[in-house]
């Protein structure tokens, strides 16, 4: 596979990052360790270069309808300057990617940001069902030109603050703005994929750099640490807890349920998904917390009396708790918190407990 | 990123490292192999007198990114595990040569077959 370059690489690698390529881009895995990374962002705040993220701008007289029909929230809740996290589905109701979608706050029109590797199959999903239902609208993929960061934290919001020519304290999470850092023109919005309060900030790609600097005393955080965090939060990691080929999962099976309006105008994937609301899904995600020291990876069989019930997704130690942590899709007679099953670990059999997958937040109240 | 590669070691092309310690050989994974696995969160080792031949898996180093077999680079018996690696497994990232060490092992072959540090630099 040919691998893109973030514009940031050169920098990355004068800081002795490790790379590892993710849906085609070459990013860093990990400045220092990941339990660093991962405990600056939970303790303090941590940067991360998400520039291999996509984002497709819609602008245009039917660019909202566009976004309605295409994306399972409800677009016309959005007020400029805010956004919202969503799923693109096809028209069996399989998530194709989840999605944030931020309305701007100064001009018409919308930008979402699909997963590394998706802006183009979605400018041309998008494109081809806008001439298929005459609908007038401008959709780009801004993805190379385009640079993003994410800086998370408890104390994201003072550093944020400390480099903006404008304030950033008491922005609403799930907005966006226009702001300046280093002399550049950001777009800041108060989104992330860490559990944390924090930062999502898009700027030129050829400006990267004086972005990036300007957060020179924070951590600097790789995917590793990412996918640490995120799972910890109990977000979903595209082509791994789902995906239509390999992990084909449709929001009801995936716990999204809260991202689909069936109230809103007919949207792809709706009538399939309403006929599963009514019969019931098949298996549904759950969160695991794992007994013994050994973690659970995707694939492994989640069994009871040594019959499989589902597959783990995504498992890690969470470095948070010091305990293994996965997702996985089970039967939903055993999606009930606190049922013990277990889980085959290479070739071993470990006990586990089904638990809230918002492991962040159900294991700190326990 | 240069790795350490100590002159007084031999090693496998599976990434472990051996030493000749009187009777025994200790055993652990190189600098390379333990930067290469990231944070290492669990470590699983033979049994204190089991045996093995070369090559065969004796034990699993797990680390967050991902899960490795860890090979016996020569044949014999399992004479010591390292108990320290089993409670705090972050030596082997630390000290790879040093604290993180996994095994002793009383060998049943000499240890010349396996790489020397320039063989396995290059």
């Amino acid at each position: 596979m040919s691998s893109h370059k973030p514009p940031l690489y050169q920098v990355h690698q004068t800081s002795g990052a490790d790379f590892t390529n993710f849906g085609g881009w070459e990013m860093p895995v990990k400045f220092d360790s990941i339990r660093t990374e991962h405990s600056a962002v939970r303790d303090s705040v941590g940067i991360f270069d998400v520039s291999h993220m996509s984002e497709v701008t819609v602008s245009g007289p039917d660019a909202t309808e566009l976004m309605n029909r295409l994306t399972t929230n409800d677009i016309r809740e959005l007020n400029p300057g805010d956004a919202h996290y969503s799923c693109i589905l096809n028209d069996d109701g399989v998530i194709l990617d989840d999605t944030v979608v931020y309305q701007y706050p100064d001009r018409d029109g919308y930008v979402f940001v699909p997963n590394a590797g998706h802006g183009e199959k979605m400018v041309n999903r998008w494109s081809k069902f806008a001439w298929k239902h005459g609908l007038t609208v401008s959709v780009e993929n801004k993805t190379s030109e385009t640079g993003l960061v994410a800086v998370q934290g408890p104390d994201a919001e003072a550093k944020v603050d400390s480099v903006t020519a404008d304030p950033v304290i008491n922005v609403s999470v799930f907005s966006c703005f226009r702001n300046e850092i280093a002399g550049v023109e950001c777009l800041v919005a108060r989104t992330g994929y860490t559990g944390e309060d924090g930062f999502e900030i898009f700027f030129p790609a050829n400006d990267s750099a004086g972005v990036w600097n300007a957060f020179e005393d924070i951590q600097p955080c790789g995917l590793g640490a990412r996918d640490t965090l995120r799972l910890e939060a109990g977000l979903l990691l595209s082509g791994q807890d789902f995906d239509p080929e390999d992990e084909p999962r449709t929001p009801l099976e995936a716990g999204l349920s809260f991202v689909v309006d069936f109230s809103k105008p007919d949207f792809v994937g709706q009538r399939a998904l309403q006929d599963l609301k009514e019969g019931g899904v098949d298996e549904q995600m759950v969160g695991l917390k794992i007994k013994d020291r050994a973690i659970a990876r995707h694939g492994y069989s989640i069994v009871d009396d040594g019959i499989e019930i589902g597959r783990v997704t995504s498992g890690t130690l969470s470095p948070t708790f010091d305990v293994p942590l996965a997702l996985g899709y089970i039967q939903p007679e055993y999606a009930e918190r606190g049922l013990e099953v277990a889980v085959e670990i290479r070739d071993r059999t470990v006990d586990a407990t089904i638990v809230n997958q918002r492991f962040l937040t159900s294991l700190n109240a326990n | 990123m240069s790795f350490k590669v100590p002159n007084n070691l031999h090693y496998t092309v599976s990434h472990e490292w051996v030493e000749r310690r009187d009777e025994v050989i200790r055993v652990g994974i190189t600098d390379f192999a333990q930067d290469e696995l990231g944070d290492i969160v669990f470590v699983e080792l033979p049994e204190q007198g089991a045996a093995f031949k070369e090559g065969e898996e004796i034990g699993v180093i797990e680390s967050i990114k991902a899960v490795s077999d860890i090979y016996a680079p020569v044949s014999g018996e399992i004479v010591t595990v390292n108990e320290t690696v089993l409670n705090e497994p972050e030596y082997i990232n630390d000290e790879p040569y040093q604290r993180g060490w996994m095994i002793e092992m009383v060998a049943d072959d000499d240890l010349e077959h396996l790489l020397t540090p320039t063989e396995y630099r290059g």
